[in-house]
């Protein structure tokens, strides 16, 4: 690639605007940012999802997490017939590699990816002890990771294993919706490097998003929805075996 | 980490969270409420019988108190914080009132009443004993003299008022943990309004089941006579109490394989396999039906004292295994299934780590400790010394 | 004083519990975190931390920002919706400094497999292709280009 310096000058500008999303450091860095404008969620399309695995890996990158734990991860479902009560299911690595080993012969097959419902009605805030784990007034469920305990009852109380405990850290650790991204108008690093648009970060209270139309015109479903934990990740396409 | 999985399980729940320790203290709060209760059917609900174990039951009450916080904090990731749950509990947690059940049951009732109970006691020894022991107890006193008879018949009162208000907090301190399981609507082995009975029934019965075990063995090491009276009633008590117990958690085993709903199969294979050996066998089969079996018997056939003696010994040890395996099959079995209901993790105990078995077995051993050196502290039984001309106050604890 | 004689240790024990509450209550105020509570029973500073993590990806805008001739390119074919950090990787350091740090030459062998090889469970519309049948042998930028993955013929590259 050839930048000659005449590009240069006309590019650096541009760069640095842009840039400034890149910036690390105190929330002074995105001082546009307000709490109470936002209210976040996410989509998956199951219809599009093939199971490259890339959102788990890039999850993996941006925030640091350990080997053989997982804040997003992808499941590959097999479905045999009307057997939907009883589907096999596997995720090798949380699907962070792919899938290149072949499904079972016969019945239907399809990926689901996993993660963090940032539930309104969070059991796993409900029950941390000392107030580690919370719902930020823009809806995400975050944990402090200084005033943690390690007791693990959020751990056992989120009704979709989407909770481990940091080994290295010995707090709880889970998705926070790439929270240091999506407060520098950033989209989360998931939906970033998904390459069919499987996975979308909503602003549900942004009037414009586009999650507010397509809500409207498809047939949406959550995770468990008879534990009403008000789950602000949104499927479409999810199959009635989808556990 | 190579755990072996049957079936699928969720990425993140292949490894147990909670291990022994957390076995550990339901089953150690549990013997300090039995223990209270059994302290307390004789000072509130006059059942002269027991009478002979009443202090010991205190103090082994006591004993275990002091060791329930210590699986917790080798458990946690950062011990260090835990101080964070008086600071700022959190309302709408069960665990949060761990602090401030724990902290209300040992100072405001268990203490209390020791020490009211052997206050004329600790006075006496305050001015008997020499060195280092006479310190110990000149701080005990907190500084008063004063054993009247008039101050020994308001402590009287007041202590039977402190059993009375204890009754419920016992139930409250054992309660909570059984609500701690029974809120979690994520885990079907644990979500049921009856857990929290459950875990109280069943804390009974392991606290007279210890107390009974503890007051053989005690009076078998001093040489001293074994009250058949006391050891019948309290057998009888542990009998009642096992047959609510049993028949709770029998109820909720029937009522869950009829209903067969989406957890049931999965559920239903975990006892079958992962959960045989500890549920069907140890649990039930040695752990219940066995010492209920055994001390029914004692009720309709009579039976020499000594071979009587040695069925309680049995039933008592069988109990506690009993009740042991039922705070494993809770908090391991509830940790074995996936939440998907699709397969089964393996529980790896480690020997020699922070949440292995040696801490485990250490921490089992040392409430005995402590016991002993409380029972040398403030002995249950007045040896030597006849009891002083005082009749307003009855002397507890006289074997 | 005569009528508390008797209940002198009782009010002795009474003080020491509210001296105990006291210091207590001193400690609590002492301990708690200052944004504790600020927006809910937690720590109002923790919701700043978290935001202010370094990122790891750049955002497709920032690499674009640079690369605009892989954008004219990107833009005629169907990978125009797939990020440039899905294949090539974090590359939020060398958006930072562009000079030292150089993205790692890519393994089409390994990425391109990742998304395209054939899965039941795939949806039937993506393109999927059994590599070993399909590549015989080949990498698979031996014929095509990741930016523009359509194989064109000579008349159409011309355009």
């Amino acid at each position: 690639m050839d930048i000659t310096r005449r590009r240069l000058l006309v590019l650096l500008p541009a760069a640095a605007v842009a840039w400034k999303y890149v910036l690390a450091g105190t929330p002074e860095a995105s001082p546009n940012y307000k709490l109470t404008d936002h209210w976040w969620g996410m989509l998956l399309d199951i219809t599009k999802c093939i199971g490259c695995g890339t959102c788990v890996r890039a999850c993996a990158e941006e925030n640091d997490v350990p080997d053989g734990y997982y804040r997003t991860w992808v499941e590959r479902y097999h479905v045999t017939d009307w057997h939907i009560e009883r589907p096999e299911v596997e995720s090798p690595d949380g699907g962070k590699h792919g899938y290149l080993h072949e499904a079972a012969e016969g019945g239907k097959n399809f990926f689901v990816p996993k993660l963090c419902n940032h539930c309104v009605e969070s059991p796993c805030t409900q029950v941390c002890p000392v107030g580690a784990t919370f719902i930020t007034p823009d809806g995400v469920v975050l944990v402090d990771k200084t005033y943690c305990l390690g007791c693990r009852y959020c751990i056992q109380a989120c009704p979709y294993g989407c909770r481990s405990l940091n080994p290295k850290t010995k707090t709880a650790e889970k998705c926070s919706l790439c929270y240091h991204r999506i407060t520098k108008g950033l989209t989360t690093a998931c939906c970033e490097v998904c390459p069919t648009g499987a996975r979308q970060l909503a602003d549900l209270k942004d009037p414009k998003d586009p999650i507010h139309e397509f809500l409207r015109t498809h047939s949406i479903q959550v995770l468990k929805p008879y534990m009403a934990t008000g789950a602000k990740v949104f499927y479409n396409g999810m199959d009635g075996s989808v556990r | 980490m190579q755990i072996p999985v049957e079936g699928f399980m969720y990425p993140n729940e292949v490894e147990l969270q909670w291990s022994i320790l957390i076995v550990l203290y339901p089953f150690i709060t549990g013997l300090v409420a039995g223990a209270f209760i059994l302290a307390s059917l004789e000072r509130v609900f006059q059942v002269q019988a027991v009478k002979p174990t009443y202090r010991l039951a205190l103090l082994t009450a006591l004993a275990f108190l002091l060791v329930a916080p210590l699986p917790l904090q080798l458990h946690l990731g950062h011990p260090e914080r835990s101080l964070e749950m008086y600071l700022t509990p959190h309302g709408s947690s069960a665990m949060a009132m761990f602090g401030f059940v724990y902290l209300w049951y040992l100072m405001a009732v268990l203490l209390l009443e020791i020490w009211l109970d052997y206050r004329r006691d600790i006075v006496v020894m305050s001015q008997k004993e020499k060195g280092w022991k006479r310190l110990v107890y000149r701080v005990l006193t907190l500084g008063s003299s004063n054993i009247s008879e008039r101050s020994l018949h308001i402590d009287e009162r007041l202590g039977y008022f402190i059993t009375l208000i204890g009754i419920p907090s016992a139930f409250l301190l054992h309660g909570y943990v059984g609500f701690i399981f029974g809120s979690v609507k994520a885990n079907p082995w644990w979500s049921s309004p009856l857990m929290p009975i459950v875990f109280v029934f069943s804390a009974m019965v392991s606290g007279i089941a210890a107390v009974m075990l503890i007051y053989m063995f005690s009076s078998r090491l001093r040489g001293r006579e074994i009250d058949m009276r006391c050891l019948d009633t309290i057998a009888r008590y542990l009998l009642y109490t096992f047959i609510i117990d049993f028949s709770l958690e029998m109820l909720d085993l029937l009522q869950r394989i009829y209903e067969a709903d989406e957890s049931f199969r999965s559920l239903d294979f975990m006892v079958h396999t992962r959960l045989w050996t500890s549920q069907v066998i140890i649990q039930i089969l040695l752990g219940t039906v066995t010492p209920i079996a055994l001390i029914a018997l004692i009720q309709f056939v009579k039976i020499a004292d000594v071979a009587r003696k040695r069925i309680y010994g049995l039933a008592g040890c069988l109990t506690l295994m009993g009740i042991f395996a039922m705070r494993w099959n809770v908090v391991i079995g509830g940790q074995l299934f996936s939440k998907s209901f699709l397969g089964y993790t393996t529980y790896k105990m480690d020997f020699a780590t922070r949440e292995g078995l040696l801490p485990a077995l250490i921490l089992m051993i040392l409430p005995f400790v402590i016991l002993w050196v409380l029972v040398k502290l403030l002995p249950p039984w007045l040896e030597s010394s006849p009891a002083p001309a005082i009749s307003a106050a009855p002397a507890r604890g006289i074997n | 004083m005569k009528r508390f004689k008797d209940t002198e240790h009782l009010i002795r024990l009474a003080a020491v519990m509210v001296i105990a509450v006291i210091a207590f209550v001193v400690l609590r105020t002492a301990l708690v975190p200052r944004s504790f509570g600020e927006y809910g029973h937690y720590r109002g500073a923790a919701i700043g931390e978290t935001a202010a993590r370094p990122v790891a990806f750049a955002g497709h805008q920032t690499c674009e920002a640079c690369h605009t001739d892989v954008v004219d390119v990107k833009k005629q074919g169907k990978h125009v919706v797939v990020a440039c950090e899905a294949c090539h990787g974090a590359q939020a350091k060398h958006a930072e400094d562009p000079g030292s740090v150089q993205p790692k030459k890519l393994d089409t062998a390994v990425v391109c497999a990742r998304c395209h090889e054939a899965n039941s469970a795939k949806p039937s519309g993506f393109p999927q292709v059994v590599t070993a049948d399909h590549a015989g042998g080949l990498a698979c930028d031996s014929c095509h280009k990741p930016h523009r993955p359509k194989i064109e013929t000579e008349t159409e590259v011309k355009k």
